[in-house]
């Protein structure tokens, strides 16, 4: 069980291939039924992410590939967040030039407008600099925000908090 | 091989081969479509009618579709690189929404989904999208207007989302876990969009003669559809009743308030415009529609129209 597990936890994102589903919290689940079948359970991290059905036939392949069979599942509640990816997960995407998420901030209550960009405490993973700037919300996936760094000038993508 | 095989005839005809490749999940047309609720319990709460809980969720789930698909016509023609990509994110987002909730409709009472030729690999929301006539449309008429300017656009998602966001967070609770689900995702995703209009609409206002202008030209081109957002239908009134739905007359007032926010630091005043009416005794919810809605349909299902087995 925990090969099979270990197996499953070693598929790798299809957009952000540093991270495995683990790492980025969208492996739920993993158990294996009586006659063998082994049941995945996955979380999208948004409604819309294309990456799902990457996700689903690369763990079904995987698992085939060690004569395993598999049926992935989704789970749609609780729903992902950003909070979810582990410390090995935030540490490799630091590796990889991409600055991981803050905690969520605590929320209770109607959702506030927020008319400027809730400042982040973040340094630029490439050179180390607090200088950076909020180029956009919306980056090259839906999880990712745009920075730029004042310092080495470089750009650099944020995974969003949410 | 048999006649089915034998349909594509090309030179790429070995790619297909069944006997020698695994599978074919790696085209994009692979005859295994995923299910996007796979293993999700949609069973339908106690004692609601599956037929009333479809139609709700084809309205938010509509709703979703039209706006995605008027956001998405941005793509390549956005002032720049920036918002293309915003935009063209947060389409996505409410696509990603639509297909939940089109899904989810076809589950609660299959019956909804327009009948397709046998063996059609057309999964039941993509039907719902691409086979329905303009009047099996459930949305609001807000999201069907041409998309104008950037400022219009900028006007009708800050309309838009500040209303759809109060719709969600209420909906967190519903009675209905798939919904309660989908709402619970929609309310972070569309937290980001309402601030991106919220902070555009602001900026736009308060910036050049020109794009201050461009913002109550928008105004004017979308308020109109201001007060539709709010009148409930018998089935949102009655599935609120049961706490499955909301009952949008409800969000009213908090919409009032966080818009009057936007408005006054922006120095803009809120609207007082003439609203659409009723026409033959309904709105966008009860299926009548707008002509801008017929174009953007005529567009969006032609292709899947014209290949209702999923073949070309």
């Amino acid at each position: 069980m925990r090969e099979v597990r270990a197996l499953a936890a070693s598929v790798t994102d299809p957009e952000m291939p540093m991270l495995t589903l683990e790492d980025l919290g969208v492996l739920r689940s993993v158990s294996v039924e009586d006659d063998g079948l082994v049941v995945v359970t996955i979380t999208p991290t948004y409604s819309g992410c294309p990456a799902m059905a990457t996700m689903r036939d690369d763990l079904v392949h995987r698992l085939a590939d060690h004569g395993l069979r598999a049926v992935v599942r989704v789970s749609l509640a609780p729903a992902w967040s950003s909070d979810w990816i582990t410390p090995r997960g935030r540490q490799l995407l630091a590796q990889h030039g991409i600055s991981a998420p803050l905690a969520v901030p605590p929320r209770s209550g109607p959702v506030p407008i927020a008319l400027r960009p809730l400042p982040r405490d973040l340094t630029c993973p490439r050179c180390g600099s607090d200088g950076v700037v909020l180029a956009s919300e919306f980056g090259p996936t839906a999880c990712r925000a745009m920075y730029g760094c004042t310092d080495c000038l470089e750009s650099f993508e944020h995974v969003k908090e949410i | 091989m048999t006649p089915a095989d034998d349909f594509h005839d090309s030179a790429y005809d070995g790619l297909l081969d069944h006997h020698t490749v695994a599978d074919d999940s790696q085209w994009a047309f692979g005859t295994e479509f995923e299910d996007p609720l796979a293993g999700v319990d949609t069973t339908v709460p106690a004692g609601e009618d599956p037929h009333a809980l479809a139609a709700y969720c084809l309205m938010i789930g509509d709703d979703a579709l039209v706006n995605a698909h008027r956001l998405s016509e941005w793509c390549s023609r956005a002032p720049d690189l920036e918002e293309d990509i915003a935009l063209a994110n947060i389409a996505l987002d409410l696509l990603g929404q639509a297909r939940l909730l089109l899904a989810r409709a076809a589950t609660a009472s299959p019956d909804v989904v327009p009948p397709l030729p046998p063996g059609s690999p057309v999964p039941p929301e993509d039907a719902l999208a691409f086979f329905r006539d303009d009047a099996a449309f459930r949305n609001v008429r807000l999201v069907e207007g041409d998309n104008g300017d950037f400022a219009v656009t900028i006007v009708r998602l800050l309309l838009f989302s500040t209303w759809r966001l109060a719709l969600l967070e209420r909906l967190q609770s519903s009675r209905d876990q798939v919904l309660a689900a989908v709402a619970a995702k929609g309310v972070k995703e569309v937290t980001y969009h309402r601030d991106y209009a919220a902070r555009w609409f602001l900026t736009l206002s308060r910036g050049t003669e020109e794009s201050r202008s461009r913002v109550l030209a928008g105004l004017d081109a979308v308020w109109r559809f201001h007060d539709e957002l709010f009148v409930p239908t018998r089935i949102e009134a009655s599935l609120a009743d049961s706490g499955v739905g909301v009952d949008p007359a409800t969000v009213a007032e908090e919409v009032a308030g966080l818009l009057d926010e936007v408005f006054s630091v922006s120095g803009v005043d809120r609207p007082d415009l003439p609203q659409v009416g009723a026409v033959a005794g309904g709105r966008g919810r009860d299926g009548r529609h707008t002509e801008a809605f017929s174009h953007l349909l005529a567009e969006m299902q032609s292709v899947a129209r014209a290949h209702p087995s999923g073949r070309w």
